[in-house]
């Protein structure tokens, strides 16, 4: 088993660099007894029953973990909260003033979603998200972030080449338009506010919230009108 | 750290891989890391900012070999080890030492909800006074500190302007590090483009990237 991943991280004390590495990767080379495979899946198998056994955490809450964001908390949250800017002006001025008091109003929040600032697309302006130091993700309305967002391709490339990253996701914007990448290094989380297409006057909020995709919020698409969605969506 | 995490502006990262419908975990395992890395925040060993800072200390090779989850994984087993909740032998053997106590595990399933609800604020207010103000030219420290920084190093020494003041947050570079909090201001920082890059890149006059930024990332103009 390869151990060079091992030990990398050296302890609080040598926060600048300045501390001598201690002996941790030649300790576990020593006391390394290579029973659990390096296999990922395996891996995590052996770590979370020993943390189950230490008593650490609860089996029954890493279930429950799970299921909140593989079912609760997801994308379809953020569209409810663009579908009602949509619908509603005074909203959207909140949404776009106090996004943590807005979003709050309709019951979303929380864990990683604490600090949420909300940005505009218009006419003149379209906004993208990003975090090229990690993966930073508003979670408590987009859900956990796709793998593409995580990507090392995306985070590296899109605030250099915005425009060529947003024509591989099919959109190509003219070039009056102006650009913004919002790089997620502190902790505020942004969500994009799309346009809200044409054709949908007589949409209710709830039709609109069915339009709204994840990559809109995330600003590498626009929302497609009623009738292109739908398509878009047979094809699938 | 000028670490290989700190990836903005590199090139030749390939095509974004895309999937559609896409599932949230690909593999039971992703959703497990996942899962107990939130499980075990609550035991309060350490916080979101040394959490960063374990994942950028990958080995360069091994970062960029990992899949996201394998890179989650790799940094909670040295949390793990570096704040004492588990010795590298136990992560190991996968057994508890047999001298290891039987803890009583800080997130039961009916807390769940509420500590998602309640979530991890990093907003302080230590009425710390604001350095610089919307509209203000700033320059962001041309600085490489060998611990951890959330300065991207495409922005250092480059010429930007204050779009707004977020308010106090945690300061990173410290608290990664158990040396404290130090709050003090987050700014959005606005930088053309073609500050950052140059003409020649496609970038349009007005396109823009926005940083987020504390007080001691930047300096007056």
């Amino acid at each position: 088993m390869d151990t060079t991943r091992r030990g990398f991280l050296k302890t609080a004390a040598t926060a600048a660099g300045a501390a001598a590495v201690t002996g941790d990767l030649a300790h576990a080379q020593i006391h390394d007894h290579q029973v659990v495979p390096s296999d990922p899946a395996l891996r995590a198998k052996a770590l979370e029953s020993l943390l189950v056994e230490k008593g650490l955490v609860d089996p029954a809450a890493l279930d429950t973990l799970v299921q909140t964001y593989e079912e609760k908390i997801g994308p379809r949250d953020g569209a409810r909260v663009v579908a009602r800017a949509w619908v509603d002006a005074a909203y959207k001025q909140r949404l776009l003033t106090d996004a943590d008091k807005a979003i709050g109003e309709l019951g979303y929040g929380g864990e990683q979603g604490e600090h949420m600032v909300v940005v505009e697309n218009t006419p003149k302006v379209h906004n993208v998200i990003v975090c090229t130091l990690c993966s930073c993700y508003p979670w408590a309305v987009l859900g956990l972030p796709p793998v593409w967002y995580k990507s090392d391709a995306y985070r590296s490339r899109v605030v250099i080449d915005p425009r060529g990253v947003l024509h591989e996701f099919g959109l190509d914007l003219p070039e009056e338009v102006e650009v913004r990448v919002w790089d997620s290094t502190a902790e505020l989380r942004y969500l994009v506010l799309p346009q809200r297409p044409r054709e949908t006057e007589k949409l209710k909020e709830e039709e609109l919230a069915v339009l709204v995709t994840r990559d809109a919020m995330i600003g590498v698409a626009n929302v497609s009108p009623p009738q292109k969605a739908q398509q878009k969506e047979e094809k699938k | 750290m000028n670490g290989v995490h700190d990836m903005g502006g590199m090139q030749n990262f390939g095509a974004i891989p895309r999937e559609e419908n896409e599932r949230v975990f690909h593999a039971p395992w992703e959703g497990r890391i996942w899962a107990l890395r939130q499980a075990l925040k609550p035991w309060g060993k350490w916080n979101a900012d040394a959490s960063r800072y374990a994942m950028s200390m990958i080995p360069a090779a091994e970062y960029l070999r990992m899949s996201y989850y394998e890179r989650q994984a790799a940094a909670l087993e040295e949390l793990l080890v570096a704040s004492g909740l588990a010795t590298r032998a136990e992560i190991e053997s996968g057994q508890p030492a047999p001298d290891s106590p039987k803890a009583i595990a800080p997130l039961a399933t009916d807390q769940v909800p509420l500590v998602i609800a309640k979530g991890h604020p990093a907003r302080r207010n230590d009425g710390v006074p604001a350095r610089f103000q919307a509209g203000q030219q700033v320059r962001a420290r041309n600085i490489h500190p060998p611990g951890h920084t959330r300065l991207p190093r495409y922005a250092r020494g480059k010429l930007g302007t204050i779009d707004r003041d977020h308010g106090i947050f945690i300061f990173p570079d410290t608290n990664a590090h158990f040396l404290g909090e130090k709050p003090q201001h987050v700014y959005a920082v606005r930088f053309a483009a073609r500050e950052l890059w140059g003409a020649q890149t496609g970038a349009g006059p007005r396109d823009a990237v926005y940083i987020d930024l504390w007080d001691e990332y930047l300096e007056p103009i």
